[in-house]
């Protein structure tokens, strides 16, 4: 049963063709990952389905099982929010002059449709939800904190915390683990991956890391300029001889001690 | 025909002494990112300096145009100390404190000048050479106007050559796009700015010269062309010199023509374009997306609600004031309905701003809607002022709610731009539409009703309304809405990504601040009993700015600190002589020294207490 049909997806910028005639679809439950070298598309992909960018042709079928299926194509990116798709930003984006707790708040609040509302105490709304959310994301401690103080890593957990308030059906995460110490990367995955099968959640996101890839993915979809060139398991993937090319110009590259060094290289 | 082209031909020349204005603002702000009020100031002086020179050393055509190069750059000169000394300190101030410091300038420069070239307009002579007119199609040109025309497109030619033909220009120019990939290639930053300010100052300095032949040279010269300037700037794009040129000889061209369909039109025409080609292309003609920032706003403390402690302190402090008409004295009386009235007023601006931070450089539009709204149903439809306090809200918010629907597609300095534009507008109209508005007269015979009429129950009312608004705006502050708006000043990003609409949350963000100040215009109207166009004008806008600023931007309570100090002072130096050195010289010194306000000054006091008395409050 999928969840998100993307079909004949297409974008260009000028003269160029940042993504071409991309089809994939996003089972129920599934764990997808979306790879691909630095301008393969990755990014564009992404932000065609969360609304950022309008594509230039192509579908995107939005099909949760309870209720109706629905376009996204030209949609607002708050409107495909509402129909129950969360998101982390690859440079975190939480309010900063806010307390962490707060920052959970707000997307209650606007899920709740009290944003317009003058007179409640904003910071006592849903706050033992909040909370709850907090907690899931071992975050309960720092509540009271300003977001401001927060170090990178813990950011990150606290997007997870606000993109799971609504409840949603299906989470988007750009470069979930991107400027995270290997260690932190290693954690984040887990509790999202802990996450996911407690809730049910799909969840599609784009990583750099293999070894997060590789090690968290049910599937993987690898992009290069702009064409989907394979899909799979991670088995599948580390043997593909073209992917293999495009990553390192051939040779044994998916061995996982050369995943690592390559990886060591990039940082 | 002749006519036609006379008309154009003057729309010209003035667009030259414009040009040279708004080219040096636009350089200015392209590198330095400060909305420079005091770019007047230097075209003022510029005039002054010519004028002196020209009457000096009268030696003829050399000693002329020797003079208006002289007076151009002892401009620069002046610019460049006031550089040095000032602006340094502020480059990574909001935009708010560079504009309330050039306020400053503008201020002392004008005592300045009243103390060396006295109060009365000063007339110079022609220019030698040029002091006839020529007979183009049976009409006559002024010389000296194509004169005009052509220095400048010369001057753009000059400028452009300099930034493309130069070392230096290249270095601006790649500043103008991306500062901090300047400094990081290891340019001297410091010596960058300070050059570029001269040669804007000088640009400036030259404009107000050129025109000591066309026009006497007076104490208004500043303010009046500086809206204008920005206009232009705005039109053009910020940082784009050749959009500076074109702006302003298309303002001066559809002025010179508007007039003759329109006489009245001159006060208006250059803010209806500005707003019609900021939503068409809302960074100007020629600029580029995303220039329009000044420096990023660093996160604030979360928001906290009032402690036990404190909601007793105000309402010994409400009782307090309850009390002061037993003291009967009826200056005091007067003073504080003043200061309730400019309470509310900054109060609205601090929440546009420190809550949801659009900064608006135009904020007495929405005061003076109130007023003259309400002055005007009092005057045409005779309803009591009851009515009137209910008509003025409304009328204040409709007006932000018209405004501000163009206001908030834009942000950062374009936005404080379209606010000022707006105020602009509706100033123009209040001082022209004589029939209706009554003009510079204004609108007399506004008094309270009977019970209302003592200078106690005026003072009981203001107390009550002006308590209601700023609870409400501290209510509104703590609730969803007010998160929504500081979550966007925050990460307009985050908010869109929780399923919100940030625009229209702005929007009646808008909305509800216009009412407030509409609500502090009717008061002032009826507690003067008059109301006249400068409570549109843009001192007044600043006047609000400078309280916010004073009080400290961040903190709710800051308006309150702001608007009582600003309006003690104020009463305390406006019966001095050169009462704006003074000002200019406080304004100065308090942007410089505490640029965190009054509160800001205070907070590190509450925070020992606080951290004292326990940790009671860290809930």
């Amino acid at each position: 049963m999928s969840i998100l049909t993307i079909e004949g997806l297409s974008k260009s910028f000028g003269g160029v063709e940042a993504v071409k005639n991309v089809s994939f679809t996003l089972n129920e439950g599934e764990f997808l990952a979306l790879i691909g070298p630095n301008g393969a598309g990755k990014s564009t992909c992404f932000n065609m389905i969360n609304g950022y960018l309008k594509p230039d042709k192509g579908k995107l079928l939005l099909q949760p099982q309870e209720s109706k299926s629905r376009n996204l194509v030209g949609k607002k990116p708050r409107q495909i929010w509402r129909w129950g798709v969360g998101r982390t930003f690859q440079i975190t984006a939480t309010f900063a002059s806010m307390t962490v707790r707060e920052n959970v708040q707000m997307a209650l609040i606007s899920h709740h449709k009290k944003s317009f509302n003058l007179w409640a105490r904003a910071s006592h709304l849903d706050r033992d939800q909040a909370e709850q959310l907090l907690e899931k994301v071992s975050m309960l401690d720092m509540a009271g904190q300003a977001c401001s103080e927060l170090a990178y890593g813990d950011l990150k957990r606290l997007e997870l915390a606000i993109a799971l308030a609504h409840d949603p059906k299906l989470l988007l995460m750009d470069e979930p683990t991107a400027g995270m110490a290997p260690s932190e990367r290693t954690a984040l995955m887990e509790l999202v991956a802990q996450i996911v099968k407690d809730q049910g959640l799909s969840v599609l996101f784009t990583e750099h890391d293999m070894d997060v890839v590789f090690e968290h993915a049910d599937r993987i979809l690898v992009l290069n300029r702009g064409e989907l060139i394979a899909q799979g398991t991670a088995e599948q993937i580390r043997n593909d001889a073209l992917v293999q090319e495009v990553y390192l110009g051939g040779g044994s590259v998916f061995a996982k001690e050369t995943a690592n060094e390559a990886h060591h290289a990039e940082t | 025909m002749g006519f036609y082209l006379a008309q154009l031909l003057t729309g010209l020349a003035n667009a030259s002494s414009l040009f040279l204005i708004a080219s040096g603002l636009s350089i200015i702000f392209g590198v330095t990112r400060i909305v420079n009020f005091a770019h007047g100031s230097f075209f003022m002086i510029g005039a002054y300096l010519a004028y002196s020179c020209v009457t000096w050393f009268d030696v003829g055509i050399l000693g002329f145009w020797g003079s208006m190069l002289f007076a151009a750059l002892c401009v620069a000169v002046i610019g460049g100390v006031i550089e040095i000394l000032l602006l340094r300190r502020l480059y990574k101030s909001p935009e708010l404190f560079q504009l309330v410091a050039t306020f400053g300038i503008v201020l002392v420069v004008q005592d300045i000048a009243l103390a060396i070239w006295g109060a009365e307009d000063l007339l110079g002579p022609r220019a030698p050479g040029l002091d006839r007119a020529v007979r183009i199609l049976g009409e006559p040109i002024p010389e000296y106007d194509l004169a005009l025309i052509v220095i400048g497109p010369l001057v753009l030619g000059l400028v452009w050559l300099l930034f493309h033909r130069t070392h230096w220009g290249i270095l601006v120019r790649a500043a103008t796009q991306d500062r901090e990939m300047v400094a990081a290639l290891g340019v001297n930053q410091q010596w960058l700015f300070t050059s570029t300010f001269m040669l804007g100052s000088f640009l400036a300095g030259l404009g107000g010269a050129l025109q000591v032949p066309r026009e006497s040279v007076s104490l208004l010269m500043d303010l009046s062309i500086i809206g204008e300037a920005f206009v232009v700037v705005v039109i053009g794009g910020m940082g784009s010199v050749t959009g500076a040129f074109i702006a302003a000889i298309l303002i001066s061209v559809l002025n010179s023509f508007g007039i003759l369909l329109f006489p009245s039109i001159s006060l208006l025409l250059p803010f209806l374009v500005m707003a019609v080609v900021l939503i068409v292309r809302p960074w100007g003609l020629l600029g580029k997306p995303g220039s329009g920032h000044g420096a990023p706003e660093a996160p604030q403390d979360p928001l906290r609600l009032l402690g036990k402690r404190a909601i007793w302190a105000w309402a010994l402090i409400l009782a307090a004031l309850l009390t002061l008409p037993l003291a009967d004295d009826g200056f005091l009386l007067v003073l504080m309905v003043d200061v309730l009235i400019a309470i509310l007023f900054a109060a609205s601006l601090q929440f546009l701003m420190g809550v949801g931070g659009m900064v608006s450089f135009g904020h007495a539009a929405y005061f003076g809607l109130g007023a003259y709204g309400a002055a005007l149903c009092v005057k045409y439809a005779n309803i009591s002022m009851e009515f009137a306090l209910v008509a003025g809200p409304v009328i204040g918010a409709l007006g932000a709610l018209f405004f501000g629907w163009f206001c908030v597609r834009l942000s950062g300095v374009y936005l404080a731009m379209l606010t000022l534009a707006a105020a602009q507008i509706l100033w123009g109209i209040a001082f022209q539409w004589q029939d209706v508005t009554g003009g510079d007269d204004g609108i007399l015979g506004l008094w309270p009703s009977e019970w209302a009429s003592s200078q106690s129950a005026y003072f009981y009312l203001t107390l009550v309304l002006c308590s209601i608004g700023l609870m409400l705006l501290r209510r509104i502050a703590h609730s969803p809405f007010g998160y929504v708006l500081r979550g966007g000043r925050d990460s307009a990003l985050r908010i869109e990504a929780i399923g919100l609409d940030l625009k229209a949350h702005q929007w009646m963000g808008f909305a509800l601040v216009g009412g407030l100040a509409g609500l502090a215009g009717v008061l002032f109207a009826f507690s003067k009993g008059s109301i006249f166009p400068d409570s549109l004008s843009i001192p007044h806008s600043v006047d609000a700015l400078i309280m916010v600023l004073l009080g400290g931007i961040q903190s709710l309570i800051g308006p309150i600190l702001g608007a009582v100090s600003f309006i003690l002072l104020e009463d305390w130096i406006s019966r001095l002589d050169y009462w704006r050195f003074i000002f200019g010289t406080i304004i100065l010194l308090i942007v410089v020294t505490a640029p965190n306000g009054l509160a800001g000054l205070l907070a590190p006091l509450w925070h020992k207490r606080r951290q004292r008395s326990g940790k009671g409050q860290s809930q």
